[in-house]
């Protein structure tokens, strides 16, 4: 399987995209610790999505080419105003640590952020081989 | 999933099995220093042994439960993170953790051993501090 989409309605679906993005990111090749990384990416964002935006769709996929794999959110909720304090470290609206999206950027190789404030936010975390 | 408690002497012993959720992770926060506060426990060696993926919510679940159990007058060492635990965190960029970590949960119970023997309130609770 080179895509999975992944419906996030509860918190234990948030554990499932966590299982299923290492258990890809194994199968596509990765080392052992950037399976981690990515698998620790996943648990962020699909966290983001359920803390942030009561819900959304994890898309987990193969990148061609050069090798790779991307994670892909999409949600409907509120989205995020300024996408650059979002990403400073220490900057957070949900009494979180203020590291997860900085830090998922630090995990993956490139960060996309796409917000249209309460009508669509998409998120693509791409790591290559 | 309710997180087992476990009274050994005047340390509380806890193992997290797997990712908590938030209304999981509340739970446990409240059941913990209920605990803490009915047993006057002096220590508590939390084990994330079988954690393998920590991210920065968990962190923070962990973060904040040491830092409840530290104002109720009780020790925290966290035990058992594992390499890509710690790899993830690190790498994610801020000190995530920040609460005295060891190896093993046996090394955990030294150490709260050690640290309680040194605040010198070793027989203050109900009874004596036997672990």
């Amino acid at each position: 399987m080179s895509k999975i989409n992944l419906s996030i309605r509860t918190e234990s679906d948030i554990s499932e995209a966590v299982r299923q993005s290492r258990a890809m990111a194994g199968r596509l090749g990765f080392s052992t610790t950037s399976a981690y990384y990515i698998a620790t990416a996943a648990s962020e964002l699909a966290a983001n999505l359920w803390i942030h935006a009561g819900g959304g769709v994890i898309t987990l996929q193969r990148l061609d080419g050069k090798g790779g794999m991307e994670l892909t959110t999409i949600d409907h909720g509120p989205g995020i105003a300024d996408i650059d304090r979002a990403l400073e470290d220490g900057f957070s609206t949900a009494n979180g640590l203020g590291c997860g999206l900085p830090g998922v950027k630090r995990l993956m190789d490139e960060l996309d952020i796409a917000s249209f404030p309460g009508v669509r936010t998409e998120i693509k975390a791409r790591k290559w081989l | 999933m309710k997180v087992p408690i476990i009274r050994l002497g005047k340390v509380l012993l806890v193992s997290i099995q797997v990712d908590l959720t938030d209304a999981a992770a509340l739970q446990f926060q409240q059941d913990l220093i209920n605990r803490i506060s009915e047993t006057e426990a002096l220590g508590v060696a939390i084990d994330i042994t079988s954690l393998d993926v920590v991210d920065s919510y968990m962190a923070r679940v962990i973060n904040d439960t040491a830092s409840m159990a530290r104002l109720l007058g009780a020790e925290v060492v966290i035990s058992g993170v594992q390499p890509f635990v710690a790899l993830a965190l690190v790498e994610m960029g801020r000190e995530l953790i920040n609460v005295d970590c060891v190896f093993n949960l046996e090394q955990a119970l030294k150490k709260l051993e050690v640290t309680i023997a040194a605040r010198g309130d070793r027989g203050m609770g109900r009874d004596s501090y036997e672990g």
